[in-house]
């Protein structure tokens, strides 16, 4: 079989040093988003457990197999966990959340929980759309903008393309960056456009290089408009799978002149929205638990 | 709360924005839409709220360039109905 480059790492982890037994409120934040579904499970809102893995074409199976990873040799079992909220594309058709809410709402306070409370300006840069969110001290949301129209400047474009050059997913974002001169952007971010114009591409004699700075930097351009409708404000975070790409968040932080905030080891900012739900959740039992 | 829905395309921008700080989910924009492009809900982007919001329906959502047509200047209509039915001013159009 051929290999598949689009194929990024799914994993689990738990604290080890923690037994979530000795905690008062545990809570459980599952985001089955379109590409990925995570889990994120909180004990007295500190983050405890999570899982990210694909999404299959079932989202309720989906939303149990990550939470059920995210629970693996925890001794966890569903019941244990007071809350579950929802959220992501999928999250209507979770059956064990009790409340669904937006990946935009839990993606603010998903990146306040992360960052800090300096953060105003969140970028999502998801599997299937992108969100530019502006939040307050709390991680409110007070404006957003979506594009959910087209695929064009997301995760699932990516795929695409580290399949049409046969790169490896996590590797693409440095690749970009190698070219000796930043060539013109492609075109069109259209997934399917931006596809066959990288095919002409290659087929003239650039190299994978080039092209992948071509598409990277077309689609930084794209959500630079997404954001600029909403005005940036600092602290500036990206959260989702693509603010792992460098290709395409150092062409986004050059168009912007705003510096993003480094992605804190601790923590993958494509759980933002996993986080916030299961943060939302604590909130949610503190307030009487309907 | 600055809710946009809608989106950009080669063709231009079209945005409804809805202020959910003044917005009370009384509805009247919903009944003033003539083509129910409006609804009110649970807003599930603030988990707090209490009161119903209004919201562009899912299916509206991806082609308000169309849907809200008969509403533009261009169609001769000077006031677009949802806005005059709106006491709040909680509306605003990127047209």
């Amino acid at each position: 079989m051929a290999k598949e480059f689009w194929r990024w790492k799914e994993y689990n982890w738990h604290d080890t040093n923690k037994d979530w037994k000795k905690g008062k409120i545990v809570t459980a934040g599952i985001d089955v988003g379109s590409v990925s579904s995570k889990t994120a499970i909180m004990v007295d809102g500190e983050l405890y457990a999570f899982s990210l893995m694909r999404t299959g074409s079932d989202s309720p199976e989906s939303a149990r197999k990550t939470l059920e990873w995210a629970m693996e040799g925890t001794g966890l079992a569903l019941n244990n966990i007071q809350y579950v909220v929802g959220t992501g594309y999928g999250r209507v058709n979770i059956p064990f959340a009790k409340k669904a809410i937006t990946e935009i709402a839990c993606h603010a306070r998903g990146a306040n929980y992360i960052w800090g409370t300096s953060v105003r300006t969140v970028l999502d840069m998801g599997g299937q759309d992108c969100k530019a969110i502006k939040c307050d001290d709390k991680g409110k949301v007070t404006a957003f903008l979506m594009n959910d129209k087209c695929a064009a400047g997301t995760g699932r474009g990516m795929e695409v393309f580290a399949d049409l050059l046969s790169v490896p997913i996590e590797e693409m974002g440095e690749l970009s960056l190698s070219v000796e001169k930043e060539p013109e952007p492609v075109s069109s971010t259209c997934v399917v456009f931006a596809k066959s114009e990288a095919l002409g591409l290659l087929r003239q004699g650039w190299t994978k290089e080039n092209v992948l700075a071509a598409y990277c930097s077309a689609m930084a351009h794209r959500v630079f408009t997404l954001l600029d409708k909403v005005g940036v404000e600092k602290d500036f975070v990206i959260t989702g799978g693509i603010s792992k790409n460098v290709g395409v968040v150092k062409r986004l932080i050059g168009q912007l002149k705003i510096n993003a905030l480094p992605n804190p080891p601790q923590y993958d900012p494509q759980l933002a929205g996993a986080m916030g739900a299961a943060l939302f959740a604590k909130a949610l039992v503190e307030k009487g638990g309907k | 709360m600055l809710a946009n829905y809608g989106y950009e395309d080669g063709s231009g921008a079209y945005f409804i924005t809805i202020d959910t700080d003044k917005c009370n989910g009384c509805g009247d924009c919903v009944t003033a839409c003539p083509v129910k492009v409006l609804l009110t809900a649970t807003d599930e982007s603030d988990p707090f709220r209490e009161l119903p919001v209004a919201m562009v329906s899912d299916e509206h959502r991806k082609k308000i360039k169309y849907s809200c047509a008969s509403c533009k200047p261009i169609s001769g209509r000077k006031e677009l109905p949802c806005r005059v039915a709106c006491k709040l001013q909680a509306i605003i159009h990127s047209w």
